[in-house]
């Protein structure tokens, strides 16, 4: 039961925690806003992943289950 | 509202091919004419016997997207809450004219449709959003009045308008304009069938699909069959903007030949557009042998879209004509998205710079890098769709970019002469029909941040 | 030691702790704005302005509870723990503390919706703390009326430096909450001839 990470594009004001906090998972395009690897997010990231979807100033990172 | 094409009201529409005109007659029809040509409404009784007739049709949305309209159908009826049903007729797109005309010429087959489509899914509300055009929302109104008179709508229809942008038609954003807010798209979690309008599971469908709609519950599937292919049967409208200026809006069977619609035997032209702005060019050569049909046209790398098809004339450059192009769709961000709002502007920046003879080399990689990155990364298709013209200007016109690259452009304007930001000769008007920019109205919506 | 003296201690520690938290508040306020206008802290990465940001507002929580209960358990003014949550009912100046009740509410509302603000939704959470705008004020008129040695001294320079600096800030954010800083894109690229300038601009960046 893998998940991945998602931006919500509309919500999202190119903070940039996210890269800070998951760069395995989050690069930012050359103007500050997230690119997000739909890859599932490994165990070992999970927390992380939790912490950088609570972190968002913006709420725009979602954290879903990959049907 | 301008159209640099069909300007005149009532408009013209010419057709082709046999058993038709289905849908567009020659004139305007009030109830009681529309009635002597088509008969009656008559419901379908059962909420879901219509949905199987539509099914067997083989009905696909006439919007742009070309989803089958029967499961569209049947996840709406499927939802949970009181379903509400939208005719969506906002036509956004500066070069379709045909849901106009159509609402123009035959509104009683649109309002049929919604009626037969609300009993189908169940619903208890209903709307048609229409652009904010003086002239149909009275002819609309003169129509609703008719029908109130005569008792043959079950369903209120509220006429909810929309603004005169390219957006305005999407989905999430007629959802979220019916439902009293802006006319902008808005993340899809979750999708309008589900949640909607207030909430509720929202049927969306174009207006020409709501009027093969009430044929079909008129005649039959196997009657819609009668024309068209058989994996994508039917009629469709078109919007034929020819290489000698006229544009025509007519009824077609699906997969008639390009070559016939557009006309490209009698009326030179060095490529062709289908799909509309969000769609794809295509080299006359190629456009000349295919079928009016996806099956065809995804091969080609294009799609029918919404029936929108332009041939391009040879005196034209067809980089300056899709700079044009870019450049309006940049302005018609709705500026929610980081992305789209940094990226769609510049791509249009640097390809105007390569319409232009003259034109700096780096504007080809910067254009790569650009739309690799505006790609899939808003929350609608506008920036997918943007760089799919782009894309497919760049391979149909490559040898254009070799010229402009060297400083020469073939459309008439010599080297050094950058000329007006059209780039083609100083003679040729603008080909592609833009509406009229006004003062201020170029920008998004809104402003968000961006470091580049 | 007797009661009177062990009242004092208490009083002074409410008065002490409600200083602390008004200075912690008034950090609090100003590191929201930061976060809000993607600013940084020299040295540190954005989550830490963020986790500044919280860890400090919790820290004031913790001072604002022991601000309450010192005021509440000296037996040399009246204040019952009710008027602490429930505005305008304590026996003891009824204004002042009932400023420190609404102020109480508004930032515990804050709190909360913060601890729970993935499972809310964005909308809500949002909503909830624009009204960090109202709960500041509100502490601070609770502090100058309560407290009569705010009104001079050093501690009336303490206090106006943090009015006015969250004044300052709430201004700034006020300003720039159009534009957010540079705009999207170099005016005229969507016209053409903007993207020569743009690419002159990012060659000198």
């Amino acid at each position: 039961m893998a998940n991945r990470l998602r931006v919500n594009p509309i919500a999202c004001a190119g903070h940039g925690l996210c890269a800070e906090l998951l760069p395995e998972r989050v690069t930012l395009d050359e103007w500050h806003y997230p690119v997000v690897s739909g890859e599932p997010v490994p165990p070992e990231l999970e927390s992380l992943a939790r912490r950088a979807v609570t972190d968002c100033p913006a709420l725009a990172l979602l954290l879903e289950r990959i049907r | 509202m301008t159209d640099a094409a069909t300007t005149t009201w009532p408009p013209d529409a010419a057709v082709t091919g046999p058993d038709l005109p289905r849908l567009l007659p020659p004139a305007p029809l009030d109830l009681a004419r529309h009635i002597g040509v088509h008969g009656p409404l008559r419901y379908a009784g059962t909420p879901r016997g219509l949905i199987k007739e539509i099914r067997a049709a083989g009905l696909t949305g006439r919007g742009g997207a070309g989803f089958p309209a029967a499961v569209k159908m049947t996840a709406v009826a499927d939802g949970r809450g009181r379903a509400v049903v939208v005719g969506n007729g906002a036509e956004g797109e500066p070069a379709s004219h045909k849901d106009r005309h159509l609402l123009w010429l035959a509104p009683h087959l649109v309002l049929d449709g919604l009626q037969l489509a609300a009993e189908a899914v169940g619903a208890r509300r209903a709307c048609l959003y229409v652009h904010r055009h003086d002239q149909l929302l009275r002819l609309l109104g003169h129509a609703l009045a008719e029908r109130s008179a005569a008792g043959c709508d079950r369903i209120r229809v509220e006429i909810v308008p929309a603004p005169p942008r390219f957006l305005a038609g999407e989905e999430s954003a007629l959802a979220s304009r019916v439902g009293g807010g802006p006319a902008v798209p808005t993340f899809k979690r979750p999708r309008v069938f589900e949640r909607g309008v207030g909430g509720a599971p929202t049927l969306v469908q174009n207006v020409e699909t709501l009027a093969h709609v009430a044929l079909i519950a008129r005649f039959g599937a196997a009657w819609f069959r009668e024309v068209g292919t058989v994996a994508e049967p039917g009629s469709m409208l078109v919007t034929a903007h020819r290489a000698d200026g006229v544009s025509l809006v007519s009824e077609v069977p699906v997969g008639a030949p390009l070559a016939e619609v557009l006309g490209l035997g009698r009326r030179p032209a060095q490529a062709v557009l289908t799909g509309g702005y969000h769609g794809a060019w295509i080299p006359v050569a190629q456009a000349a042998t295919l079928p009016l049909a996806n099956a065809a046209l995804r091969r080609a790398g294009a799609s029918l879209g919404a029936g929108v098809l332009a041939a391009l004339p040879p005196d034209r450059c067809g980089l300056a004509e899709t700079a044009r192009v870019l450049r309006y769709l940049a302005a018609e961000s709705a500026g929610q998205c980081g992305p789209c709002l940094n990226g769609l502007p510049r791509m249009a920046g640097a390809f105007t710079e390569l319409s232009r003879p003259g034109a700096d080399p780096r504007c080809l990689a910067d254009l790569e890098r650009w739309s690799g990155l505006v790609a899939g990364r808003g929350a609608c298709h506008h920036p997918d769709g943007t760089v799919r013209l782009m894309r497919s200007a760049l391979a149909v016109f490559s040898g254009e970019v070799g010229q402009h690259l060297a400083g020469w452009c073939t459309a008439g304007a010599p080297a050094g002469d950058r000329g007006s930001a059209g780039g083609a000769g100083p003679a040729a008007a603008p080909f592609l029909p833009l509406p009229a920019a006004g003062p201020g109205s170029s920008r998004p919506t809104r402003s968000r941040p961006g470091r580049g | 030691m007797n009661g009177i003296t062990q009242s004092t201690a208490l009083w002074y520690a409410s008065r002490a702790t409600g200083v602390v938290c008004l200075v912690l508040l008034t950090v609090v306020v100003l590191l929201g704005i930061l976060v809000n206008r993607q600013g940084r802290l020299p040295g540190l990465p954005r989550f830490a302005v963020t986790g500044l940001h919280r860890s400090i507002s919790l820290l004031a929580v913790a001072f604002l509870t022991i601000h309450v209960i010192t005021a509440v358990a000296d037996k040399f003014v009246t204040i019952q723990l009710i008027a602490a949550v429930v505005p305008f009912t304590s026996s003891y100046l009824p204004l002042a503390i009932g400023l420190g009740a609404v102020a109480v509410d508004l930032i515990a509302a804050l709190i909360i919706t913060s601890l729970l603000r993935a499972h809310l939704g964005r909308r809500l959470w949002r909503g909830v703390h624009w009204l960090a705008y109202a709960a500041y004020p509100v502490a601070v008129l609770h502090a100058v009326t309560s407290a009569r040695d705010l009104r001079s001294g050093a501690l009336l320079a303490l206090t106006t430096g943090c009015v006015l600096s969250v004044c300052a800030a709430a201004g700034y954010r006020l300003a720039t909450s159009g534009s957010r800083g540079r705009p999207a894109f170099p005016a005229g690229a969507a016209d053409g001839g903007g993207y020569r300038t743009l690419v002159r601009a990012q060659a000198d960046d």
